[in-house]
């Protein structure tokens, strides 16, 4: 599904990526984590070409995505911060991204029903609170049926039903046979819906595996002290 | 590339900034034609308004649409669309709906008295197709400058430095270096210098339009004597395209290798 080899990145004098290797096989929930700045975003945006390597590829769906763009209409994908064109209204928005993606998707209907937006629907986007951008930002993503979908920090900013809906929409999701990338800071939410963890520590893969194997390897009961016994370790 | 135009088009239709735009054309326009009183001369004090204002608000709105479209714009790179249409859409987007609020807003005072009946007519078009080229110009290079500063105040302030550059700054280098070195044959100087200012490129070609060259003495017969023939017009025209193409290819290029 997705090959990444020996991937590079600088910003400047930062070295963000320092050759990441992964591979990712179709189907399932897989978790990236790690602390701040430690490359989870920059990975993604590498995925989705919103940033260009320094050095090293990728391949997704066996389209290798340099210089590609029609690979991304296969790819779902939820940005960190929900940012939208503020003089829009919800229904514009929703019906822009259809048309620019030439879809006839009406899923969003069953999304707009799911996370409770119809009162939304003709606000403009700059007077929406936090959480309902996030839930905009949600049925935009999860409205054309992709193969592969990309999550960075889905639960942002959520409450606690939404956040319950969309776990149930995760799965919902992962039992058709895609495959779903997921990054967050939840570590129960993690625990609740990941299959395999990559764990990413300064710009390089740490651990990836199972949450068990993790567990085993860092000999924690619980994901929570596991990670935090790998970030004492690698601070100290 | 189309369906962004068509968004950004739409956008800034809707922004309160085009029809402040269009209405000030709108009000200058019946203003000038008022005081005036005369069609010919009418287009020569718009002359003068449209070269120095036109860049101005070209940049401006170029690089404000840049910095104000980043949510916009990093919603559709995460889509299946080429970053050069995204880029370029916008581009366009924005240029045309400028040249728009300039045709129109200076069009319809100048329509209602009387164009089509008068031969300013001719000074007139030069007057708007200069002023859509200096509007697809300086949006260009503001849109150039914004992709290469993430910093928007850097952003803002290499645009406004550029326009202030070409408008004022680039004419005073020109009349020193003239009268530095005024025992040199500096004809072809000029030419070149001129050539190579797109403001100073469209003023030329509407004062010479508008057969006042004699005003400007020996040199006037020099320019009239180059941009007068089909020649000089025709290369004038190809350089203005020039100064179009140039900034947009490198925002081609640029955007290609940006990261988000």
């Amino acid at each position: 599904m997705i090959e990444i080899n020996d991937l590079h990145k600088k910003f400047g004098k930062n070295e963000v990526l320092k050759g990441i290797n992964l591979s990712i096989n179709e189907g399932g929930i897989f978790s990236i984590l790690g602390p701040n700045g430690s490359g989870k975003t920059t990975l993604i945006k590498c995925m989705l070409g919103m940033v260009i390597p320094d050095s090293g590829n990728i391949t997704i769906r066996d389209e290798v995505i340099k210089n590609n763009y029609k690979y991304r209409n296969k790819i779902d994908y939820l940005p960190q911060i929900a940012r939208f064109p503020g003089n829009l209204k919800v229904k514009e928005i929703i019906a822009m991204i259809k048309d620019l993606r030439a879809s006839k998707t009406e899923k969003e209907i069953e999304l707009i029903e799911l996370f409770k937006l119809e009162p939304f629907l003709n606000k403009r986007l700059d007077n929406l609170s936090g959480g309902t951008k996030q839930k905009v930002n949600l049925v935009l993503t999860f409205m054309f049926d992709s193969p592969l979908i990309i999550l960075d920090e889905p639960t942002s900013g959520l409450d606690p039903i939404s956040h319950l809906r969309l776990k149930n929409l995760i799965f919902s999701e992962k039992e058709k046979g895609k495959t779903i990338l997921v990054t967050s800071h939840i570590l129960s939410f993690v625990e609740d819906i990941a299959d395999k963890i990559v764990f990413l520590l300064e710009g390089e893969i740490y651990f990836n595996g199972t949450i068990s194997q993790l567990k085993t390897k860092t000999e924690q009961p619980d994901l929570e002290h596991a990670i935090a016994s790998i970030l004492s370790a690698s601070y100290a | 590339m189309l369906k962004i135009l068509k968004y950004s088009f739409y956008d800034l239709m809707r922004s309160r900034w085009s029809y402040v735009y269009f209405l000030f054309y709108l009000l200058l326009g019946v203003v000038l034609l008022f005081l005036n009183n005369d069609l010919s001369k009418a287009v020569i004090t718009l002359m003068n308004v449209i070269i120095i204002l036109v860049p101005l608000i070209g940049t401006i709105f170029g690089i404000m649409y840049h910095y104000d479209s980043r949510e916009f714009t990093e919603l559709l790179l995460a889509q299946p669309i080429k970053r050069s249409s995204i880029f370029l859409g916008q581009y366009f987007g924005v240029a045309t709906s400028l040249s728009m609020s300039l045709i129109i807003g200076l069009g319809l005072p100048f329509v209602f008295y009387g164009l089509f009946n008068s031969n300013a007519i001719w000074d007139f078009s030069l007057l708007l197709i200069t002023g859509a080229f200096l509007t697809f110009i300086f949006t260009a290079l503001a849109f150039m400058i914004g992709l290469l500063n993430e910093n928007k105040i850097k952003g803002f302030g290499y645009a406004i430095l550029l326009w202030l550059f070409m408008a004022v700054i680039y004419d005073g280098i020109f009349l020193m270096s003239i009268l530095y070195f005024s025992d040199y044959p500096l004809d072809n100087f000029s030419l070149i210098a001129i050539l190579t200012n797109p403001i100073d490129l469209s003023r030329v070609l509407i004062l010479l339009k508008l057969d006042i060259s004699a005003l400007l003495g020996y040199t006037g017969a020099v320019f009239q004597r180059f941009f007068g023939t089909n020649f000089g017009l025709i290369l004038s025209f190809k350089m203005l395209v020039l100064w179009v193409l140039i900034p947009t290819v490198l925002i081609w290029r640029i955007s290609k290798k940006k990261d988000f």
